[in-house]
């Protein structure tokens, strides 16, 4: 399987040794051409307004849009932002997610948190389906979902921490990271379907 | 598990998040809001860029709260200031400010020729500069949880960037080709904590981070860093001091994420209007070099 790693800014490495490690092939995307013969394409953390500016810039956006219509995409954090409809401030976003995003919800980076959250959608990914320990770094809140996308996860006080539309699949932490490959796998699934 | 905040990871993961990217130097509200425009990853908030602190001469300390605040106020990035090398205290200022990233530097005038801060002590990740194998790796043995390679700031002259850079970076590569029985007489030699150097072999990379810093002021030379194999650049006095900040700022950020494509950082560097006037590092009285302030 062919995998993009939008790779404009951010943690792209980390999600492309991921991918790597799963079977994938993996590919680097940094202009509209490469995303030609992709049957996913994942949208790393970073920081969205680098993201979206060099997107606009470099003529992805449209691309990114036609190619989510038909194929599988993963945002973390930022990437999950990217995705949106709504980010409540005036940035470029792809608007390809029925869901509704605050940026930095959280607070700032000394209020960045690392916690355990069980998620259903991930069970029989791996023996004794334990909880899933998210990363989260200045991150996003799913404020709300709409439309088809629906929610996967929440915290314990109910705030959304991911959400699915189809192929599409946001996340507001960094499995990445923490080195739990269950959200990859799940999405290297979409994209095979 | 109970949420966690401010563990090793979350420290290290922001600066994962601004890998590939651009960290601008700002003095004001209106500089920061040009690096964000320009596509920055992050800004450095602090009253005067290197280049101004090596002319100005004097004791450079901390930046006023106030206008790191107004700083933070201005952007959606995340907001990094500087301390001085040694103070603690001022990074407990900072920590309490909520600045999302302390830098303990070098361009700044030490508080302590002997000591660094015990980064292991603050929830606020730190960032600390190098400019070898051995440095990089006591700083992240004190808890710095993301490196830069020193160069020489305010300068405008690649030079040292480079040479720090292929330092740190040609001692990994020596470090991953040589036998188990050898890293023991590696790290006494670098003066790093053993573990982490059989930590930096067994990754075949930093443990951290590892952007590039220090004289870097064209598309061109964010590029070179990049392909030397930092993961992204910080840019001082390179920007505001040129002739045409957002401009400059812009071609940068799109050098540094298409640092591999020849064709784009020819179209990045047209017409950026007057670099900052460097200064030869050669011409440099030894004793003036920041550089080796820290150890």
């Amino acid at each position: 399987m062919h995998i993009g790693v939008l790779a404009l800014q951010g943690d792209f490495a980390e999600h492309a040794s991921m991918l790597a490690r799963l079977g994938a092939q993996v590919r680097e995307v940094r202009l509209p051409e490469e995303l030609d013969g992709l049957d996913g394409l994942v949208l790393p953390g970073g920081e969205s307004t680098t993201i979206g500016k060099l997107a606009t810039d470099y003529g992805l956006m449209e691309p990114i849009r036609t190619f989510g219509q038909t194929k599988a995409i993963y945002g973390t954090c930022a990437g999950a932002i990217f995705l949106s409809k709504d980010a409540e401030r005036k940035q470029p976003l792809l608007g390809i997610m029925d869901i509704t995003v605050e940026r930095n919800a959280y607070g700032r980076q000394v209020e960045s948190f690392d916690v355990e959250v069980d998620v259903p959608a991930l069970h029989g990914l791996a023996a004794g389906d334990p909880p899933v320990r998210a990363v989260f770094i200045r991150a996003p809140l799913i404020k709300s979902v709409s439309g088809d996308a629906k929610a996967l996860a929440s915290l314990p006080d109910g705030r959304i921490i991911a959400a699915q539309q189809g192929k599409l699949l946001a996340t507001a932490f960094h499995p990445e990271i923490s080195g739990d490959d269950r959200f990859h796998r799940l999405f290297l699934k979409l994209a095979e379907s | 598990m109970e949420k966690q905040v401010a563990t090793f990871e979350v420290k290290k993961g922001l600066a994962q998040m601004l890998k590939g990217g651009v960290i601008m130097d700002v003095v004001t509200a209106e500089h920061a809001r040009i690096a964000e425009n320009a596509g920055a990853a992050a800004v450095m908030a602090l009253e005067r860029v290197p280049a101004d602190i090596r002319a100005h001469g004097g004791v450079a300390r901390m930046s006023d709260p106030g206008l790191i605040e107004e700083i933070m106020n201005t952007v959606s990035i995340p907001v990094m200031a500087k301390v001085r090398i040694g103070h603690f205290v001022e990074a407990q200022i900072l920590e309490s400010l909520g600045v999302d990233y302390v830098d303990e530097s070098e361009v700044l005038t030490p508080a302590d020729e002997a000591n660094h801060i015990n980064k292991h002590d603050f929830k606020i990740p730190f960032v600390c500069g190098c400019r070898n194998l051995g440095e990089a790796l006591r700083r992240v043995g004190e808890g710095a949880a993301m490196i830069r390679t020193k160069g020489e700031a305010g300068t405008g002259d690649v030079v040292e960037a480079v040479r720090h850079a292929r330092t740190v970076l040609g001692t990994v590569r020596r470090l991953q080709t040589m036998p188990d029985e050898e890293v023991m007489a590696l790290a006494k030699e670098l003066g790093a904590p053993f573990e982490l150097v059989k930590e930096t072999k067994e990754l075949g990379r930093l443990p951290v981070v590892n952007f590039a810093a220090g004289g870097i002021a064209t598309p061109a030379d964010a590029a070179l860093m990049m392909q030397l194999g930092v993961d992204g650049v910080f840019v001082g006095s390179g920007i505001f001091k040129s002739g045409d900040p957002a401009r400059r700022a812009e071609a940068i950020v799109k050098a540094t994420t298409h640092y591999n494509n020849a064709k784009i950082l020819a179209e990045v560097s047209r017409n950026l209007g007057e670099p900052m006037v460097g200064r030869q590092v050669t011409d440099i009285p030894k004793e003036d070099l920041i550089a080796q302030r820290g150890w």
